[in-house]
């Protein structure tokens, strides 16, 4: 009771919403890194999910080395980014692209791995070449999928770029971090909060991005399939 | 050719430098940090995720039983996935003060995520006519449970071990941030703060390595446990049919939480 009024109160406090480590610049900082290091890892893992998805080929490696990446510690891999260039934005991204490509790769590759192979045949058969059976047929139906690593990739992302306040720069982490060298816990429950509720943003608007653009016919197979699972 | 072979040997000569450093570092220092601060590294690991699939369980069974039941799990255990773990190492410190637990319980939580979803699906993945046939033996609902359902759903539930595991492993390291990290310790103190790459590697590699490892023994345990598909012709195939059914689930898609 006493501590859920004490963050209330942090909440309300005015000096907390402005200024330069005020919430909104602190939580503009996080979007942005958050952001950068999304279209960073998508750039990176959709591109190569799809190729190997569509050729077949290079699979194995692809998702063994997603499987690595996936095993890094982020905690290392930032540190060591840090020694070698110095503190700033660039080790957080890269620790925070590292964490994001596994998620992604995995999910478009196995999206376009599981398009029934009678449709594709179906589309070969139309006399479609490799590049529309992969642009009109395998990118739409493995669509669910991709959008469901970027989503996974997006919250993880969100939720860790927290530790970006540990190497001297913004972000909701800051409250946190500081919150813990000032002994305020009102504060650190606070920044948890806000990272929280960007997360769930972050859900709510990929289920926004999987009603525009996922195909009305697999949206209603997908429905169909997660309630017997469910 | 050659000149091309010879520039990039050139170009990676700082990197077998790096890990032959590395490699000496790590090996003179087994004693005294690295070794023990692997095995700390273990110890929260596995007891992390030993704990996350004993709350799984009996949720994910609640969860098939009574299906009004699994949508706020779902969300809840979603939810707590999106806490950084950070903030949770923080908030529990008061509490558990530098005990094991503080780095233990978040981590514990956050494979829920993970664990709790696959338990439901391998439990409706069970086929009807092997719950039929387990009642038509007389097998009450508890016995039917311990001896039918769970045996079958084990290949999903491992699928989910594999999963959280790997994730708790690379987890551990972030715990570090308030004196518990296992790895995270040699790679923080040692690295860090004595702005020395060596330690960093060394961690870096032994995380990975025992999150390989780790998953290896689980692809161990699958094997014991479900006999049958072996018995059915070359145990990959069992294997992979139970995998190809997960990504539509999302169960295998499922990925660590961090930070």
């Amino acid at each position: 009771m006493n501590i859920a009024s004490e963050v209330a109160s942090w909440f309300a406090q005015p000096q907390n919403w402005s200024g330069s480590g005020g919430i909104p610049v602190r939580f503009a900082e996080h979007v942005y890194y958050s952001v950068l290091a999304l279209l960073a890892a998508a750039a990176i893992a959709v591109p190569v999910g799809l190729l190997t998805g569509h050729t077949g080929r290079g699979g194995f490696l692809a998702i063994s080395l997603a499987n690595f990446a996936r095993a890094l510690p982020t905690i290392g891999v930032l540190t060591l980014v840090v020694l070698g260039m110095g503190l700033g934005l660039t080790p957080v991204l890269v620790a925070l692209v590292a964490l994001a490509v596994p998620p992604i790769l995995v999910n478009t590759y196995e999206g376009v791995r599981g398009v029934d192979p009678q449709v594709t045949d179906a589309a070969r058969g139309m006399g479609m070449r490799g590049g529309e059976v992969l642009a009109r047929l395998e990118v739409p139906m493995a669509m669910p999928l991709i959008l469901l690593g970027l989503r996974t990739a997006a919250i993880q992302v969100v939720s860790t770029a927290t530790i970006a306040a540990y190497v001297g720069i913004g972000g909701l982490g800051r409250f946190i971090v500081d919150g813990q060298s000032q002994q305020r816990i009102e504060q650190i429950l606070g920044g948890a909060l806000l990272v929280v509720a960007l997360a769930l943003a972050v859900t709510g608007l990929f289920t926004l991005l999987r009603r525009w653009v996922v195909a009305p016919g697999l949206r209603r197979r997908a429905a169909a399939s997660s309630s017997t699972a469910s | 050719m050659v000149e091309a072979v010879r520039a990039a040997l050139a170009f990676t000569e700082p990197l077998w430098g790096w890990a032959v450093q590395s490699w000496q570092w790590g090996w003179s220092n087994f004693d005294d940090p690295v070794g023990p601060m692997l095995a700390e590294h273990v110890l929260l690991s596995y007891a992390s995720v030993l704990i996350g699939l004993a709350l799984a369980v009996p949720l994910g069974v609640l969860s098939v039983r009574y299906r009004v039941v699994y949508p706020p799990v779902l969300g809840g255990v979603n939810a707590l996935y999106a806490v950084p773990s950070l903030a949770l190492f923080f908030l529990l410190l008061p509490y558990t003060a530098f005990t094991p637990w503080t780095a233990i319980l978040p981590l514990a939580l956050y494979t829920l995520a993970i664990l709790v979803p696959n338990v439901v699906d391998g439990l409706n993945q069970v086929p009807d006519h092997v719950r039929q046939a387990a009642v038509a033996m007389g097998f009450g609902p508890l016995r039917r449970l311990l001896r039918v359902e769970l045996p079958v759903a084990v290949p999903v539930i491992i699928a989910g071990l594999r999963v959280a595991s790997v994730a708790t492993i690379s987890m551990v390291s972030v715990a570090s941030l308030v004196g518990l990290g296992g790895l995270g310790g040699v790679i923080l103190t040692y690295g860090f703060a004595r702005d020395f790459a060596a330690p960093v590697v060394v961690g870096i590699a032994l995380s990975v390595a025992l999150a390989f490892a780790t998953d290896g023994l689980l692809v161990l345990a699958q094997r014991a446990l479900t006999p049958w598909a072996r018995d059915r012709g070359p145990a990959r195939r069992g294997g992979r049919s139970a995998r190809r059914r997960i990504p539509g689930t999302g169960a295998r898609a499922r990925e660590e939480a961090a930070a």
